[in-house]
């Protein structure tokens, strides 16, 4: 961390460190799940999250209670708690240790946010956020609102700064209560800085703490501007405004509002404080409470890992299908991971992938009528294809309750006499009988389904905006090519190879795109099913494959579907260029998938208060339906709570394990790969998407309320672009408690099935990915393919591990368990 | 069949009843109670309605039961049922039946489930009160219910700072609409020496015969009502507050504020139109306040940009029609207006949160860059006011505070020398001489006399504006605000001569009240250590069952009618002259500040965010 030594007051450095600080969460229609304190990254885990505590305030850990119940439960391990302390603290102090784990209690210091700025309300009694607030609030929210309003911003395109000061220029009235201010913004003589010398006077050490505090007063504000700022094409309607802008801006509401008590004659806080208040991020010491913490969570995090080792340790070499019945490729979305389970159950000769939901295939997508452009693919990648959709026929549904005439005056005086009435009936249709309308966010509208896709780029010269249309044959076969060798599907081609997106449907859910695909930048993934499916069935592709070494026989097609993870339905694309051999092949299968659907609902209905999960799986599936449409049904599914593990490697590894859809699954085979080319492209994604989406729950679920969103119920849409509770609070950027409830924080375990020099090797390559798991944001475990050895990357090595536990349960009768249970489950064996 | 109307009355408190003692852990009994309660009772109104209009549906009317009696006052439970009572009854109970089954599985493992419900019964007994009574005092009883009830919904998330300011915000807004009420009903007194009935209200010759002498009286009265029903209803000038009571669960914000309660004012208009009918200048003002309200909140409507409060000023803005409808007559065209509104706007509530993936889709295929609106074409200037003013909600919000609060804030910090020592010192001998005055009557002299019982009321305003702005003592605060009602007792024991026993029953439950408050406060001192009234301390947090037991103190002072105090209000207002104005007017001033003064109390201790538990709060400004 950078300790501000400087005396000297630099005001890009002060924006460029608030802006690695403040939430970056984008507006909610490219909700992407992100490290919440990524400000901290490059520090260890353990350092970075007490300092991160001690500074603004975080719970960055399940509490004492919480984690002293799971040892008194038995989730905490006791022989685990016992060498993890013997780890770290030495073994002889396992005793003296864990009796301050157990028994102690501790107090936690005030943190340092907000310490210098409270001297307001202590030496002037003055609530300058309840004066100031409100009414900033609504003025940004005003400005950068992108559909809720009937009358917009009056200046909309000049940039906030310039557009509040030609209204107040042009107004008869004023945001202002006083003068100074109105004539310091018009006066343009208003730099961050002189406004801070009014406010705090000439010490200028305090200036950066001061912006500090005011800004993270309300950090979902400051983290939507500056996110604006740096990405405007998140909002559909531009807006222009800067951190700078808004600082200045709150600068002179609160000298306004200081202004309205005092007069003009008061003095700078500089000369009333009595005591400096601690650097914000000068040294933090490390307590014995965040010692005792960290111990806790590591017995927690290892009692749980080492029972999924003791369970990879046992896997069993089967021998390989010469041509399985049927090949899938799902995203490695851990909510796919029981889908396959059920799959390879239903029918044993059939074999599933996993792979980023992409498939490898990165562009943007204008669907047709569409005015703008969407990305599907991995957020921080910037494609230069676009492909297009053409030919689509329906309509978009409208809802006449959406109308912003029922809020004018004598149409809504007509619609209330009118549509009043109906609404009465709707409102009972809709709690009785919930069904699909247009309100809902459904995958399946991602894409029309029986649209075409312009795919192939037949000239060169056809582009739009910098983007080229569609892909060239050497360019298609590059990534088809690039996506089997990823999961090792080079040969023993089934006739059918599926390659599966996935999207949810849900109402009433202003963070729908956090339930789609994140490989996809929060959308669902039928377009790049189809995309990839398309290339890979190109008969000219094909040749360059097969040029390449890649031999795909003739009758094997490949077909696009997308997996609804809300309501456990399918959709298939293209089958009407299926072979006549094929089609039957396929209605085979798809019986299927139809089966494994149903089971997978029924396993997903464990976790559902509302659905009695020994019903009959088909029973539970149309309730499962019904939910997913329910305006009352605050979790229609619950996304990727519980996630905790992410393995690659071939699928003999966890075929035989209940994982409980905890975990991320990428295929990957070692022996296609022995120098470990391939696997650089699969690992580096991994700690953005995988371990963005964990810590996102983690620190979601340890601190709901300041980095998470809080309960979702009293939320308020705020512009479109963010929900705050009730009218005029902060915006509430993370995940609502309903998604995180049952989620267990505990780090994202990755086990790569390689060499452990070969993986070292490749995690080593780049910095940005090497920094994940040298500071422990994600723990790393490599499997030795041939020995079944597993050792822990530690400290920048591998150790050796041997599993505490020698065996996993064996489930007998996992469909009794499933009906039985509602908490998370242990691994358990089921072969 | 008017002896059916108790069973509408009595079926709610019944549940409400049921709903308190099911353990919290069982959210099915507990939603199931709520469910099954609203349901009887909208299947027992179906059948009551059918039968009702078979028999050409009469006007009912029910006298339950008299309360307090002395020769010349009578303070009765009366119950009432026409056609206003038939349609607010039929949209309440659908909408609250079908709320109460979505909420069942829309709060499911909220913390607060049990209370959730709780307090929509409750909130349904005191819309039922109004919905059936039959005069005056009968609807005040609901009113308070009501007042309560909103409080509770909004700071529903008490360990949060807005919610709980919010709801301060709005409970003071009511309780200026209280006092509309109060003050109406004892100029009624006045008029018609008697608490008088909706019904005989409706007898032309009765009405027009008391009101040919006393003109002034009867626009008096109206008036009161009609500012009442403002507040109420969120009219000009109180619109701010309805935006602001969103903070609960959503489905709890589509009943109440998007629909129900904010109804209720316009109810209290329809219930006392025969009244008001032949003043034409009242049915101008009416008009105009609705006017007013509707332009006004459609503005600030166009420039909303919070799903939440759009639909809260949309809704203003057709109140405003609705009492412009009423205004000229259109009794059934507002009544079928009310229906519609309110089931508009809970549906638009409900679906708010849709309103994200359904707008960016419709912005995905339409997007028209800033497409033109009416207000373009106003002169730039002309436009960026209104823009400004709209944006600002016409200040109506800092409105309240900068004309009525602040200045009363101001009064009461003058008054910081009075510390616990000079109150005890100096007041209370004060008031030793004046009870002692009071028993002996003949030893004062009548020039003095008659200025006594402005001397007293207004050193009970003086305690209370102490009380109201005591930063420091929570226990100074609450001695004081039970004073103020032994000050206000003794004041009005000049003005007439009346029997000692009524003064008895009026502080009865003061002091019980007052005493409970008190231990409690000590109680919560000795275990907290600091009870300064000067931030929100949040100790329901730990103590959830003792702020329960405050809370009831709470209402035992302020008159809520679960203690004989509130019939005691009304008994000691009948006793202020139609002539004294000013003592009328001090002595509401008085109720309503104490009623401020309690629930900021109430709120300063036991509500917000917990100030030991930092990391378990959120933000102050989320």
């Amino acid at each position: 961390m950078k300790t501000n030594t400087s005396t000297i007051f630099n005001e890009h450095h002060l924006i460029h460190e608030l802006k690695h600080y403040l939430p970056a969460q984008a507006p909610l229609k490219d909700f992407i799940h992100h490290n919440t304190l990524h400000g901290f990254q490059n520090l260890k885990f353990n350092k970075a999250i007490y300092s991160a505590s001690a500074i603004f305030g975080y719970r960055v850990s399940l509490s004492l209670a919480e984690y002293r119940a799971h040892y008194q439960s038995g989730r905490i391990n006791q022989v685990i708690l016992a060498k993890v302390i013997a780890q770290r603290k030495g073994p002889d102090l396992v005793g003296e240790w864990k009796d301050k784990l157990v028994n102690n209690q501790y107090h936690k210091d005030s943190p340092r946010i907000g310490s210098l700025r409270s001297n307001w309300k202590k030496h002037y009694h003055l609530d300058l956020d309840s004066q100031v607030h409100p009414l900033l609030f609504r003025i940004l929210c005003s400005y950068l609102d992108q559909g809720i309003s009937m009358w917009n911003f009056p200046i909309g395109n000049k940039g906030f700064l310039t557009a509040i000061r030609e209204i107040e220029k042009g107004s008869f009235t004023s945001f202002f209560k006083t003068k100074r201010a109105k004539d310091l913004l018009i006066s343009e003589h208003c730099g961050i800085q002189s406004l801070l010398k009014i406010l705090l006077g000439h010490d200028e050490k305090l200036y950066d703490q001061y912006v500090f505090d005011q800004q993270f007063s309300h950090q979902g504000w400051s983290g939507m501007v500056a996110t604006v700022e740096d990405q405007p094409q998140t909002l559909l309607d531009h807006k222009k405004i800067t951190l700078h802008d808004l600082i200045i801006f709150e600068l002179l509401l609160e000298i306004d509002a200081i202004d309205s008590h005092f007069g003009e004659e008061w003095l700078p806080l500089e000369q009333v404080i009595k005591d400096r208040p601690v650097e914000l991020f000068a040294e933090i010491p490390v307590t014995e409470l965040d010692e005792v913490t960290s111990l806790w969570q590591d017995a927690f995090e290892w009692s749980y890992y080492d029972e999924v080792l003791a369970g990879l340790k046992e896997t069993k070499q089967e021998a390989r299908i010469d041509k399985p019945s049927f090949q899938a490729m799902f995203c490695i979305d851990d909510r796919e991971c029981s889908l396959r389970r059920y799959l390879e159950h239903e029918d044993p000769s059939c074999e599933t992938f996993g792979t980023p939901g992409f498939f490898g295939v990165e562009f943007y997508f204008q669907p047709d009528h569409g005015k703008f452009y969407t990305k599907l693919c991995p957020a921080p990648v910037n494609p230069k294809f676009l492909i297009k959709e053409v030919g689509v026929t329906k309509k978009n549904e409208k809802d006449a309750y959406f109308t912003k005439h029922s809020h004018s005056l004598f149409r809504g005086w007509m619609i209330t006499q009118t549509l009043g009435f109906w609404s009465a009936l709707r409102l009972f249709i809709n709690i009785f009988k919930p069904s699909m309308g247009p309100a809902t966010a459904s995958s399946f509208k991602h894409m029309d389904q029986y649209s075409k896709l312009i795919i192939e780029n037949t000239k060169p010269d056809h582009r739009e905006n910098d983007l080229q249309v569609g892909f060239t044959i050497e360019e298609m076969a590059d990534r088809v090519e690039g996506l089997l060798r990823s999961i090792g599907l080079i040969k023993n081609f089934s006739n059918l190879v599926y390659v599966v997106g996935h999207g949810s449907s849900s109402v009433n859910n202003p963070h729908f795109a956090a339930y789609d695909c994140g490989a996809c930048s929060g959308r669902a993934g039928s377009v790049n099913s189809r995309v990839v499916c398309h290339m890979a069935n190109h008969l000219e592709v094909r040749a360059i494959l097969r040029s390449r070494g890649l031999m795909i026989p003739d009758e094997t097609q490949f077909v696009g579907g997308l997996h609804d993870t809300t309501r456990d339905e399918m959709m298939f694309f293209d089958l009407i260029a299926l072979t006549a051999k094929n089609i039957e092949l396929h209605t085979k299968t798809e019986h299927v998938f139809r089966e494994a659907l149903d089971l997978n609902a029924k396993e997903r209905s464990r976790r559902f208060e509302s659905i009695n999960s020994h019903l009959s799986a088909k029973r539970i599936h149309e309730k499962i339906r019904i939910r997913s449409v329910s305006l009352f049904e605050p979790r229609p599914e619950l996304n990727h709570a519980t996630n905790s593990l992410c393995i690659v490697g071939r699928r003999d590894l966890t075929r035989h394990l209940f994982l409980d859809r905890r975990s991320f699954l990428n295929s990957y085979d070692y022996a296609t790969d022995l120098d470990g080319k391939l696997l650089l492209g699969i690992i580096r994604p991994l700690g953005p998407v995988c371990g963005g989406i964990n810590l996102e729950y983690f620190f979601s679920r340890v601190d709901n309320q300041k980095l998470g969103a809080g309960t979702k119920l009293p939320h308020n849409v705020m512009g479109l672009f963010g929900v705050a509770n009730g009218i005029d609070g902060d915006l509430r950027p993370g995940l609502p408690s309903q998604m995180i409830e049952v989620h267990d924080p505990v780090r994202l375990l990755i086990v790569v099935e390689h060499f452990p020099d070969v993986v070292l090797q490749v995690i080593q390559k780049q910095p940005e990915t090497y920094e994940w798991f040298i500071n422990n944001w994600v723990h790393l475990v490599a499997i030795n393919p041939e020995t079944r050895e597993l050792s822990v990357f530690n400290e920048g090595e591998f150790l050796l591990y041997q599993p505490i536990k020698e065996h996993v349960e064996v489930a007998a009768d996992l469909v009794s368990v499933i009906e039985s249970h509602d908490e998370n489950l242990p691994v358990y064996s089921i072969s | 069949m008017a002896y059916l109307l108790q069973f509408f009355i009595l079926l709610p408190i019944v549940g409400y009843g049921i709903s308190l003692v099911v353990p919290r852990s069982k959210e099915d009994i507990i939603s199931w109670s709520a469910f099954a309660t609203v349901g009887a009772h909208l299947i027992f109104f179906q059948i009551f309605l059918v039968y009702w209009l078979f028999h050409g549906y009469p006007t009912l009317d029910y006298k339950e039961l008299v309360i307090f009696r002395t020769t010349d006052y009578e303070f009765f439970v009366d119950f009432y049922f026409d056609k206003v009572t038939a349609v607010y009854l039929l949209v309440g109970s659908f909408l609250t039946f079908l709320v109460t089954i979505y909420s069942r599985y829309y709060m499911h493992r909220e913390p607060g489930y049990k209370r959730f419900f709780n307090t929509i019964l409750f909130f349904y007994v005191g819309y039922n009160v109004v919905i059936f009574s039959g005069n005056m005092e009968t609807l005040f009883i609901g009113w308070e219910i009501l007042g309560v009830s909103s409080f509770l919904l909004i700071a529903f998330y008490r360990d949060r700072y807005l919610p709980v300011k919010n709801a301060v915000k709005v409970f003071s807004i009511y309780r200026i609409g209280d006092v509309g009420l109060i003050l109406a009903m004892w100029m009624a007194h006045h008029l018609f020496h008697e608490n008088i009935t909706f019904l005989k209200l409706n007898n032309y010759e009765l009405v027009h015969g008391h009101l040919q002498n006393h003109t002034w009286i009867g626009i008096f009265i109206s008036l009161m009502i009609l500012l009442s029903a403002a507040a109420k209803s969120a009219q000009f000038p109180f619109s701010s507050w309805l935006p602001r009571a969103m903070e609960g669960p959503t489905p709890s914000s589509a009943i109440f504020y998007g629909s129900l309660s904010v109804h209720l004012g316009v109810f209290v208009l329809f219930r006392t139109f025969p009244f008001w009918d032949h003043q034409l200048s009242v049915r101008i003002i009416i008009a105009l306040v609705g006017l007013v309200s509707s332009i006004i909140a459609t503005g600030i409507a166009r420039v909303q940009s919070s799903v939440k409060s759009q639909i809260a000023y949309a809704s203003i803005a057709q109140i405003g029609l609705i009492f412009i409808e009423l205004a000229a007559g259109l009794e059934d065209l507002a009544l079928i207006h009310f229906a519609g509104n309110a089931f508009l706007r809970t549906y638009q509530l409900l679906v708010s949160p849709s309103v994200v993936s359904y707008l960016i889709r419709e912005q995905f295929y339409n997007f028209i860059p800033r497409p033109q609106t009416i207000e373009d074409s106003f002169p730039k200037r002309m436009e960026y006011t209104l823009y400004m003013l709209c944006l600002k909600e016409w200040n109506l919000d800092t409105l309240m505070y900068r004309y009525l609060w602040n200045p009363l804030k101001m009064t009461g910090r003058k008054l910081n020398f009075l510390t616990l020592k000079r109150v005890i010192y100096f007041l209370i001998p004060i008031y030793l001489i004046g009870l002692f005055s009071v028993y002996n009557r003949e030893i004062v002299p009548d020039q003095i006399k008659v200025y006594l019982p402005y001397v007293f009321s207004l050193i009970a305003l003086i305690t209370v504006l102490k009380a109201f702005t005591e930063r420091k003592h929570a226990r100074v605060s609450w001695l004081l605000v039970v004073m103020n009602h032994f000050w206000v007792a003794l004041a009005i024991s000049f003005n007439e001569q009346f029997s000692f026993s009524q003064v008895h029953y009026y502080l009865s439950g003061v002091t019980i009240a007052g005493i409970l408050g008190f231990l409690s406060l000590r109680w919560l001192k000795s275990h907290e250590g600091s009870i300064d009234l000067d931030q929100f301390h949040g100790h329901s947090y730990k103590h959830p069952k003792f702020a329960v037991v405050f809370l009831l103190a709470c209402l035992g002072v302020s008159g809520f009618p679960i203690s004989p105090t509130f019939i005691g209000e009304d008994l000691i207002f009948t006793h202020i002259h139609e002539d004294q104005p000013m003592l009328a007017l001090i002595v509401s001033l008085t109720f309503i500040i104490d009623g401020l003064a309690i629930i900021r109390m109430y709120a300063r201790l036991f509500l917000g965010p917990h100030v030991k538990s930092i990391y378990e709060m959120a933000y102050r400004s989320s």
